[in-house]
C-alpha cells in the first residue's frame, strides 16, 4: 500500500509515531499484568508448597507508586497528543482553499476556478490544502485514513480539514459518520498530483467552457439575489445616499472583527457570513438598521459558498 | 452445615407463576431479571452473529444495507440497554446485597418487583421497534439524522429506552438507600464488600445520569414528531447539543456497566487466592473517583465533532485522569494474588481472563484519549474492538465470573467444573480471535458501521467472524450445562468455596428471609486465613 506506510503526510507519520509509542507502552503494561499473573499462578497455585512468608501490611506505598507512574506516563501521552492534535487542527494561512459539501450519499467538491467533481478531491502535493466543508442533510465525516485526518461535516456549518501531501498516490475516502441506509457507498477517492499535473487536471475536465470561476459565479449571483441593492456594486457598502439604505460594506470583510448589537464582538468568518444571509435577524450588526431579509432556502448550498469565495476575493484597503 | 436442617429455601416458597410474578423477594426477583437479560443477550447475540456473517465478504452477504444498518441498530441498543446496563446490579446484585448486608431484603421490596415490570415492558416496547422493523441509527441516535431522516421504529426504541431508565433509577435508588439502611450491626462501612461499594457507586451514576437520557430522548422525540427544532439546524436546533447530551449520559454509563464488574473480581480474586483483598480502600475508593470523573470526560466521543481545541485538551487530561483508578485496581488484584494459593476454579479463570482482556480494552482507551491518535482511529474498527475489549471482555466476563462463583448460591447446586473451566477458556480465545483483528482493521482504516468494504480488509475480517463463531459456542455452553445443573447438579454446601461473606453463612439456596439470626458483623472483609484454609489438597 503505497502511501499508507509509511503515511503520505508528515503529519500523518507523526500520529503514526505517538501510535507507536502508545502500542510499545501498552505491551510493556501487558507484559507486566500477564507475567505477573503468569508467575503468581504457577508460583502461587494452591498445592505450591512455596514458603509465603509473613503477609505484607504497608499497602499504600506500593498504591502511591503505581499511581504516580500511571499518572507520569498518562501526562506524556496527553501532551503528546493534544500538542500534535492542535497543530493538525490549524491551517496554515497559506492553505489552499477546496470546498466540500456532503449530502446523503456522496461528497461534492468544488475548486475555486469552479471545477467540480463527485466523490473524489484532486490536490496538488507539497502545498498546504484546506477544505471547508458542509452538509446539506445529515453529519458526515470526511475521513481519508492514509492521511491519519478526519473532520465531522456538519448542516449549518463549516468545519475545517487541511494536510498537505508528499506521496502522489490515490487514496481512500471515506465517510465515517453514520448517515443512513447508503453510508457505507458515500465513498471515493483522494488524488494527490505534483503542481503541473494538478494544473493539467484544473484546465482540462468535462466542458471547461461552461466552467465559471467560484467567485465569478458568487458575483453574478450578488447581483441575481439583490445583495448589490444594499451592499452596493462590488460590495463597496450602502448609504442613503448611495443605495437608499445603509449597509455595511463587505470588501475585505473576512478575518475582521464585526460589533454585533448585542455588543458582542465576533470575528467574520465563513461560517459568519453563511449566519448573516439565512437568519439575518440572529446577527445584527452595530450601527445598521436589521433591514436584510433572510434568504433561508433560497440559495442552495453550493451557491452560499460561491457568494462566499466572491466576498473573499473583494479586496479592500480597511482590512486589519 | 447439615442443609435438611435449615428452614424452607426461597426456592420452596411457592412454585405457581403467582407465586413467582407477584413476588418481592430480591432472590427470586434476581432470578426474574437473569431469565430477562439472558432472552435478550442472546437475542443481541443472534444480531450480531448475523453481522459478522455478513461482513464474511467484502460486498455484504445478507443483501441489504438497509437491514444491516437495523441489525448492528438492534445489536447495540439491546446488548447497551437490556443486558450491559441491567446485568450485574438486577441479578447479582438484586440477590447479593440484602445477603451481603445481612438483611431481610432490599429497602423497598415492592419498587423492586415494579422496576422488573418496567424493565420487561421497556423489554416488549424494543421487540416491537424490533419486530417491526428496526431503526437504522445505530445505539447513539446522532441528530438531525435520528430526529429527520431515519425511517423506522425511532419513537417506539427511544420510548423502550425511556421506560427502561425509569426501571434504572428505581433500582439504583432502592440500593442506595438500602446499603445506608440496612447494613447488619456491625457492618461499618469499611466492612462492606468491595461489591456492595461497587454497587452504591453504580446507583449513584443510575441515579444522577438516567434523567438526562430521558431528558434528551424526549427533546428528540418532540423534534421528531412535533418539528420543534432542537438538535436539526435546519429548523434551528443545534446537532451537536445532542451529543453532549447524549455522551453526558452514556459515558457514565460505560461505568455503570463495568463497575459492578469490578466488584465482582474484587470477590473472586481473594476467595480463590485464600487471602485478604489487597489495598482495599484503594479499591474502594478508585470505584468512588470514577464515578465522580466519569461524569466529566463526555467531550472524548467529540473529538472531531467541531467542539473547540480548547475543549478537546480538557476533554484528554480528564480522560487520562479516569484512567488512573482503573490502573489502580488492576495492580491491586494482582497484588492479592500475590503470596496466596491460588485455585483454578471456573470463576478464577474467568476473572483471570477479565483481567487481562480489560486491561487490553483500557490500554487502548488510552489511544483514543491520545487528541491526535483519536483523530485517526475515531470512528472505525478501532472504537468497537475497544469498547467489546472493556464491555464483552471485561463486563460480559465479570458476569459469567458471578454466574459461577453464586450459581451454587442462588441455586443450591454445583455446575459441572469441567465444563465450566472448558467454557471459560473458549470464551477468552474466542473473544480474543474475534476482536483482535479489529484492532488493526481500525488502525488499517476500516470505518465501522460499513455494510459493504473494500476488498483488502477482507482478510482480518474473516479471522473476526471465525472467532465470532467460536465466541457463540462459548456462550451457548453455559446456558447447556448451567441448565442441566439445576436438575442434575451435585447438591451444594452453604459454602462451597470456603468464602468469607454474610452470604456463605446462610444455606444455599438461602431460605426466604435469608438469614435465621439477624448476623452479626465483627471484623473486616476477606480475612481468608491462609494457613487454616489450605491444607495441602
Ligand atoms: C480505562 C479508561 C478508558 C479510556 C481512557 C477510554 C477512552 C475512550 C475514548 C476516548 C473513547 C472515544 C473514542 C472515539 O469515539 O473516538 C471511548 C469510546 C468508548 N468506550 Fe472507552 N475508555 C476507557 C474505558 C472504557 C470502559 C471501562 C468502557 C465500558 C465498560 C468503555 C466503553 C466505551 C464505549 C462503549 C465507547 C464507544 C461508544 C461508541 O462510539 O459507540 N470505555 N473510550
Ligand atoms: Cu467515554
Amino acid at each position: 500500500m503505497n502511501g499508507y506506510l509509511p503515511s503520505a503526510t508528515v503529519e500523518g507519520r507523526e500520529v503514526d509515531f505517538l501510535i507507536l509509542a502508545l502500542v510499545l507502552v501498552s505491551c510493556a503494561v501487558l507484559a507486566l499484568v500477564f507475567g505477573l499473573i503468569l508467575l503468581y499462578v504457577v508460583r502461587y497455585r494452591a498445592d505450591s508448597g512455596v514458603y509465603r512468608g509473613a503477609p505484607g501490611r504497608k499497602t499504600w506505598r506500593f498504591e502511591i507508586s503505581w499511581t504516580a507512574a500511571t499518572l507520569a506516563v498518562f501526562f506524556v501521552l496527553f501532551i503528546w497528543g493534544g500538542d500534535l492534535y492542535v497543530r493538525l487542527f490549524q491551517p496554515p494561512a497559506d492553505a489552499l482553499q477546496i470546498y466540500v459539501i456532503g449530502k446523503q450519499w456522496m461528497w461534492k467538491v468544488e475548486h475555486q476556478g469552479g471545477q467540480r467533481e463527485i466523490n473524489a478531491l484532486h490536490v496538488p502535493i507539497n502545498r498546504p490544502i484546506q477544505l471547508v466543508m458542509t452538509s446539506e442533510d445529515v453529519i458526515h465525516d470526511f475521513s481519508i485514513p492514509a492521511f491519519r485526518i478526519k473532520h465531522d461535516v456538519l448542516p449549518g456549518r463549516y468545519e475545517s480539514l487541511w494536510f498537505q501531501v508528499e506521496t502522489p498516490g490515490t487514496y481512500e475516502l471515506f465517510c465515517t459518520q453514520l448517515c443512513g441506509v447508503g453510508h457505507y457507498s458515500m465513498s471515493g477517492e483522494v488524488v494527490a498530483m505534483s503542481q503541473p499535473e494538478f494544473e493539467t487536471w484544473l484546465a482540462g475536465g468535462a466542458a471547461p467552457g461552461q466552467r465559471e470561476d467560484m467567485a465569478a459565479a458568487g458575483k453574478a449571483l450578488f447581483t441575481a439575489h439583490g445583495c448589490s441593492g444594499c451592499h452596493g456594486e462590488g460590495g463597496v457598502g450602502g448609504s442613503p445616499a448611495t443605495t437608499g439604505v445603509s449597509a455595511p460594506a463587505l470588501a475585505g470583510l473576512l478575518g475582521r472583527s464585526v460589533k454585533l448589537q448585542t455588543g458582542a464582538t465576533v470575528t467574520a468568518d465563513e461560517k459568519f457570513i453563511r449566519d448573516c444571509l439565512l437568519t439575518p435577524d440572529k446577527m445584527p450588526i452595530a450601527g445598521y438598521p436589521q433591514i436584510m431579509p433572510s434568504f433561508s432556502g433560497q440559495i442552495s448550498e453550493e451557491n452560499v459558498l460561491r457568494l462566499i469565495a466572491y466576498i473573499k476575493s473583494l479586496k479592500s484597503g480597511s482590512r486589519t | 452445615m447439615n442443609p435438611s436442617a435449615a428452614p424452607a429455601s426461597y426456592l420452596d416458597d411457592g412454585h405457581t407463576l403467582r407465586s413467582w410474578l407477584f413476588t418481592t423477594d430480591h432472590k427470586r426477583i434476581a432470578i426474574l431479571y437473569i431469565g430477562a437479560i439472558t432472552f435478550f443477550f442472546f437475542v443481541g447475540g443472534f444480531a450480531a452473529f448475523l453481522i459478522r456473517y455478513n461482513l464474511l465478504s467484502p460486498k455484504g452477504l445478507i443483501g441489504s444495507a438497509e437491514t444491516y444498518n437495523r441489525l448492528f441498530s438492534m445489536h447495540g441498543i439491546l446488548m447497551v440497554w437490556f443486558f450491559l446496563v441491567p446485568a450485574v446490579p438486577v441479578t447479582l446484585g438484586n440477590f447479593l446485597a440484602p445477603l451481603m448486608l445481612g438483611a431481610r431484603d432490599l429497602a423497598f421490596p415492592r419498587l423492586n418487583l415494579l422496576s422488573w415490570y418496567l424493565f420487561m415492558v421497556a423489554g416488549v416496547v424494543a421487540l416491537y421497534a424490533v419486530v417491526g422493523g428496526g431503526v437504522d441509527t445505530g445505539w447513539t441516535f446522532y441528530t438531525p439524522l435520528t430526529s429527520f431522516y431515519s425511517k423506522g421504529h425511532v419513537i417506539a426504541a427511544v420510548v423502550a429506552i425511556f421506560i427502561a431508565g425509569f426501571s434504572s433509577i428505581a433500582t439504583g435508588l432502592n440500593f442506595i438507600v438500602t446499603i445506608h439502611k440496612l447494613r447488619a450491626p456491625g457492618m461499618t462501612w469499611y466492612r462492606m464488600p468491595v461489591f456492595l461499594w461497587s454497587l452504591y457507586a453504580t446507583s449513584v451514576i443510575l441515579v444522577l445520569a438516567t434523567p438526562v437520557l430521558a431528558m434528551t430522548l424526549l427533546l428528540l422525540a418532540f423534534e421528531r414528531i412535533f418539528g420543534i427544532g432542537v438538535f436539526d439546524p435546519k429548523i434551528g436546533g443545534d446537532p451537536l447539543l445532542f451529543q453532549h447530551l447524549f455522551w453526558f449520559y452514556s459515558h457514565p454509563a460505560v461505568y455503570v456497566m463495568i463497575l459492578p464488574g469490578f466488584g465482582v473480581i474484587s470477590e473472586i480474586i481473594p476467595a480463590f487466592s485464600r487471602k485478604e483483598l489487597f489495598g482495599y480502600k484503594f479499591v474502594v475508593w478508585a470505584s468512588i473517583a470514577i464515578a465522580v470523573i466519569g461524569f466529566l470526560v463526555w467531550g472524548h466521543h467529540m473529538f472531531v465533532a467541531g467542539t473547540s481545541l480548547f475543549s478537546a485538551l480538557v476533554f484528554s487530561l480528564l480522560s487520562y485522569m479516569v484512567a488512573v483508578p482503573s490502573a489502580i485496581k488492576v495492580f491491586n488484584w494482582i497484588g492479592t494474588m500475590h503470596k496466596g494459593y491460588i485455585h483454578f476454579d471456573a470463576p478464577m479463570l474467568y476473572a483471570i481472563g477479565f483481567i487481562g482482556l480489560f486491561t487490553t480494552g483500557g490500554l487502548t482507551g488510552l489511544f483514543l484519549a491520545a487528541l491526535a491518535a483519536d483523530v485517526h482511529l475515531t470512528q472505525t474498527y478501532f472504537v468497537v474492538a475497544h469498547f467489546h475489549y472493556v464491555m464483552v471482555g471485561g463486563m460480559v466476563s465479570a458476569y459469567f465470573a458471578g454466574i459461577h462463583f453464586w450459581w451454587p448460591k442462588m441455586t443450591g447446586r454445583l455446575y459441572p467444573e469441567m465444563w465450566g473451566r472448558a467454557g471459560a477458556i473458549i470464551i477468552f480465545v474466542g473473544f480474543n480471535l474475534t476482536f483482535f483483528p479489529q484492532f488493526l482493521l481500525g488502525y488499517l482504516g476500516m470505518p465501522r458501521r460499513y455494510f459493504a468494504y473494500p476488498q483488502h480488509f477482507e482478510a482480518l475480517n474473516l479471522l473476526s467472524s471465525a472467532g465470532a463463531l467460536t465466541l457463540a459456542v462459548g456462550y451457548i455452553l453455559p446456558l447447556g450445562y448451567l441448565t442441566w445443573s439445576l436438575f442434575y447438579g451435585e447438591r451444594a454446601s452453604a459454602n462451597p468455596w470456603g468464602a468469607t461473606g454474610l452470604e456463605w453463612t446462610t444455606p444455599s439456596p438461602p431460605p426466604t428471609e435469608n438469614f435465621a439470626v439477624t448476623p452479626i458483623v465483627t471484623e473486616e472483609p476477606y480475612q481468608y486465613r491462609q494457613a487454616e484454609t489450605v491444607n495441602h489438597e
